[in-house]
């Protein structure tokens, strides 16, 4: 067979090859190269972190094309960049960049109040955030190859990534035991596509890669989120928003790596300095909330 | 026999999956005393660079140096033929150096460059392989076998204990090259 570009296969390896490691927001090409220096396998090129979106309001939308490729331009490893839900002009532009991979991300300002991207016509792959199964497959549906759970971005707080991931493990043991009919009705009552229901009952998990976002901050919160069953994780503002973003990006990664070994965990975790401030949920008004749009 | 695949990062579990369907014993290596227990190690696709600096701060890099050396087989693929490489021609530097090959990292381009194609690899025969922002063999040093090629470049190789590919063959279903490294170890044993 010939040589083929943009099948599934390819878009979802690059995720398989993300495993186990960790992808940093950055806002600058310096942040970049830090975030390359303490061992991060992708960066995530935007305008503003999460927690600053949340601060500055308004209409939150892709980044600016040159700071994009300023960072491609500064580090080897993938740059991932995000558009708005539903705007697939956001994404057509992300690709001709040469973005390697697009987050269609909550944390903007969505586009479409109903639709999301058809990423089957794109030939670069696109992760999307899901907070429970039904969600994720339905991405899938769409073309994701790459899911990561919505947590509550911007809030260095990790409830919501720890509810969203309990919620699909949940889930996917629910499939795991069903019959036939009962994936039918399951397929039904979740609003989840019934071939992707049979594609992860088949696989045992997961057709796709599925990582932790979402309000990490810490070694310990990725190594949470690792024994939870997570392939790896998105570290937004906790990173550039703490008071030694070099340091506390090392600390991550290791701990990602070492999810396992408490004794690694307490070693890294030790002087890290400041976190983030980060925010209680509960004080958040439901218009607040990025993960429910 | 027992095969250790590199699990710092990357995608160490699809490589450990295609040696347990071949009914071969085989474990992840995060540490110098799991590697210990290996008599052959993969170092699966990744991120080079984040590899190399767990390698590093583990001191997995040495160990791994020192016993390779002395005839340990190791198969490295995209990400791990960078590490065994003993040039990275657009990179800082080299890491274990010990296949006397140049590779380019990235060199077929960005994400959207990745692609699949057939590959004919001697002794094991068509392959359908998937490259994923791949590395490229610049240049092979005379005591280096090219095994397959994709439009007049090599993208496999060997040179003794050392096996490389800049290609998946973990991500196919296909357990052949596998089976080949399999081959090699147990004929170093």
């Amino acid at each position: 067979m010939e040589k083929q570009q943009g099948t599934f296969k390819v878009k979802s390896g690059l995720a398989e090859m993300l495993k186990g490691g960790v992808i940093m927001d950055v806002v600058t090409a310096e942040h970049a190269k830090i975030a390359e220096d303490a061992g991060a396998c992708a960066v995530m090129a935007l305008e503003r972190v999460p927690a600053d979106i949340r601060a500055a309001g308004g209409v939150a939308r892709m980044a600016d094309p040159r700071k994009i490729k300023e960072i491609m331009d500064t580090v080897t490893i993938p740059v991932m960049a995000k558009c708005r839900i539903g705007h697939f002009v956001e994404a057509q532009i992300l690709e001709s960049l040469g973005a390697d991979y697009i987050d269609e991300s909550e944390v903007l300002t969505p586009a479409d109040p109903e639709n999301h991207i058809d990423k089957w016509k794109f030939n670069v792959p696109f992760v999307c955030g899901a907070r429970d199964l039904p969600e994720a497959t339905r991405r899938i549906a769409e073309g994701a190859a790459m899911i990561r759970t919505k947590g509550e971005a911007g809030t260095g707080n990790v409830i919501e990534a720890v509810r969203h991931m309990r919620l699909m493990n949940k889930q996917i043991r629910e499939v795991m035991s069903a019959s036939f009919e009962e994936l039918v009705h399951l397929s039904k009552v979740w609003g989840a596509p019934l071939d992707v229901l049979q594609a992860l009952k088949e696989k045992g998990r997961l057709p796709v890669v599925n990582f932790a976002a979402g309000g990490l901050a810490t070694p310990a919160d990725s190594a949470l989120m690792m024994q939870l069953g997570c392939d790896g994780v998105f570290v937004g503002s906790g990173i550039f928003k703490s008071k030694d973003p070099a340091k506390r990006a090392k600390a991550i990664v290791m701990a990602t790596t070492y999810f396992n070994d408490p004794k690694v965990l307490a070693e890294v975790s030790e002087d890290l300095g400041e976190p983030m401030k980060g925010l209680d949920i509960a004080t958040l008004k439901h218009e607040e909330l990025m993960q429910t749009r | 026999m027992k095969v250790g695949v590199l699990g710092l990062q990357g995608d160490f579990r699809e490589h450990l999956q295609t040696l347990q369907s071949l009914e071969v014993e085989a474990r992840d290596v995060r540490t110098i005393d799991q590697l210990n227990e290996t008599q052959g190690l993969i170092i699966p696709g990744g991120e080079s660079t984040t590899i190399s600096l767990l390698m590093e701060r583990t001191g997995l890099m040495d160990a791994l140096q020192k016993k390779a050396r002395e005839g340990f087989p190791v198969y490295g693929t995209c990400a791990g033929m960078i590490l065994v490489a003993k040039e990275v021609t657009n990179y800082r530097k080299s890491y274990l150096s010990l296949i006397d090959i140049s590779v380019r990292r990235n060199a077929y381009g960005r994400q959207v460059d990745s692609f699949e194609a057939d590959l004919n690899i001697k002794s094991v025969g068509l392959f359908r392989a998937v490259f994923i922002r791949a590395p490229q063999i610049e240049r092979v040093g005379a005591k280096v076998e090219i095994l397959a090629e994709h439009n007049s470049l090599p993208v496999m190789a060997r040179q003794k204990n050392i096996l490389v590919s800049s290609f998946h063959p973990e991500l196919t279903g296909d357990t052949r090259i596998h089976e080949y490294f399999i081959n090699m170890i147990k004929k170093e044993a």
